[in-house]
């Protein structure tokens, strides 16, 4: 972002950049920079919050005031703590001769089905899963875990994409399920350390990981972090 | 995993020089036109979805709200903007602050492009200038830059 505002200044136009990271919006520098310490994924701080967003609008816009290149920090901090954790009700076992993952899947679509005819599809499956695949997909992984190399797996599509695809079902089927918007982060760990699809997820990247599979392959499949 | 974690992940990574920091002063923020410019790969549905290391740009209408994310990287809350479109981009707030009078007015277009770059030559060079000399052909005066 902040090297668009570089060059974008350089054609005449006046920017204020937002960032959720210190060291990189202030090393980059760009012309009018406003340091906002929120989580990543979140620049505007809360969501449905509109009395809060336009805190943070009004901050960086008063910038645009500085007769030169300017950094600021806007005084309110929302910092993840991890403390948040996400209690949704997972389905109970509906089919005892499917995978505990794919039984799961298929219990929260009307989960996923309500979020988003509330919300929108911005983030859930069809970016290269459709949601009606979902469970084929999840399979794909549950092989991949089980041993069989990923490129003979049947995994539709980049294994990371995809992946983000299933995490997104079930994040927005975590919408669909609580009454109110999750802090951010909630919705992946509730994804990785409660549901049978996270685990699927974790333990075919490890199986890929541990195969020799390039890095850039498995990496992705899960935050960094994991 | 907390974001603190994921953050210090690429604390280490270069930020890129500039050896000179271009500035243009805005007209008053009252009579200005102002974008909003993302990199979190917000395309419309029926719009080109980004690939790996997409260094192009995509179009978003300020008359429609069917934003969606198209961003490669797996290391961001995403459910923020699932819920609300404003967490990244605040395009009602800026409605509303076109109608009280504190900007000009909203663009009719706004521009977004995928974050996730490790080589920035070809927005330095090639699709920012491309996409600044679109925005300033079309009136805009401010742009706000917002990442996820």
């Amino acid at each position: 972002m902040s090297t668009l505002a570089h060059v974008f200044e350089a054609e005449g136009l006046a920017t204020i950049a937002l960032g959720s990271q210190r060291n990189q919006i202030a090393g980059t520098a760009p012309p009018r920079g406003l340091w906002c310490d929120f989580p990543l994924g979140r620049p505007l701080g809360k969501p449905a919050d509109p009395d809060f967003q336009h805190r943070v609008l009004s901050h960086a816009f008063s910038l645009l005031d500085a007769d030169g290149p300017i950094f600021a920090e806007f005084g309110e901090a929302i910092v993840d703590d991890a403390t948040e954790v996400m209690a949704c009700p997972l389905p109970p076992r509906h089919d005892p001769d499917a995978h505990p993952a794919v039984d799961e899947a298929r219990g929260l679509r009307p989960a996923y089905d309500r979020a988003v005819e509330r919300y929108g599809n911005r983030m859930g499956a069809g970016r290269v899963v459709d949601v009606d695949d979902i469970v084929g997909a999840i399979e794909s992984f549950i092989r991949v875990a089980d041993g069989t190399p990923w490129k003979e797996a049947g995994i539709p599509g980049i294994p990371a994409r995809v992946a983000q695809d299933i995490r997104g079902y079930y994040e927005t089927a975590a919408l669909g399920l609580a009454d109110h918007v999750p802090s951010a982060w909630a919705g992946t760990r509730w994804f990785l350390d409660q549901t049978r699809t996270g685990e699927v997820i974790l333990s075919a990247r490890e199986a890929m990981k541990e195969a020799g599979v390039k890095g850039p392959v498995w990496f992705y499949l899960t935050p960094g972090d994991r | 995993m907390t974001d603190q974690q994921v953050k210090a992940m690429s604390a280490d990574i270069e930020t890129p020089d500039f050896e000179t920091t271009a500035f243009t002063r805005p007209p008053p923020l009252s009579e200005a036109t102002v974008a909003i410019v993302t990199s979190a790969s917000l395309h419309h549905p029926d719009d080109e979805d980004f690939a790996p290391a997409d260094t192009g740009y995509r179009v978003l209408s300020a008359d429609r709200r069917d934003y969606v994310l198209g961003h490669w990287s797996p290391n961001f809350d995403a459910t923020g903007f699932a819920a609300d479109i404003n967490t990244v981009f605040p395009i009602d707030r800026l409605d509303e602050l076109a109608a009280q009078g504190v900007i000009g007015r909203v663009a009719d277009e706004h521009l977004a492009y995928a974050g996730n770059q490790f080589d920035l030559s070809a927005i330095r060079m090639d699709s920012g200038p491309a996409g600044g000399r679109r925005l300033k052909e079309a009136g805009v005066d401010v742009v706000l830059l917002t990442p996820v």
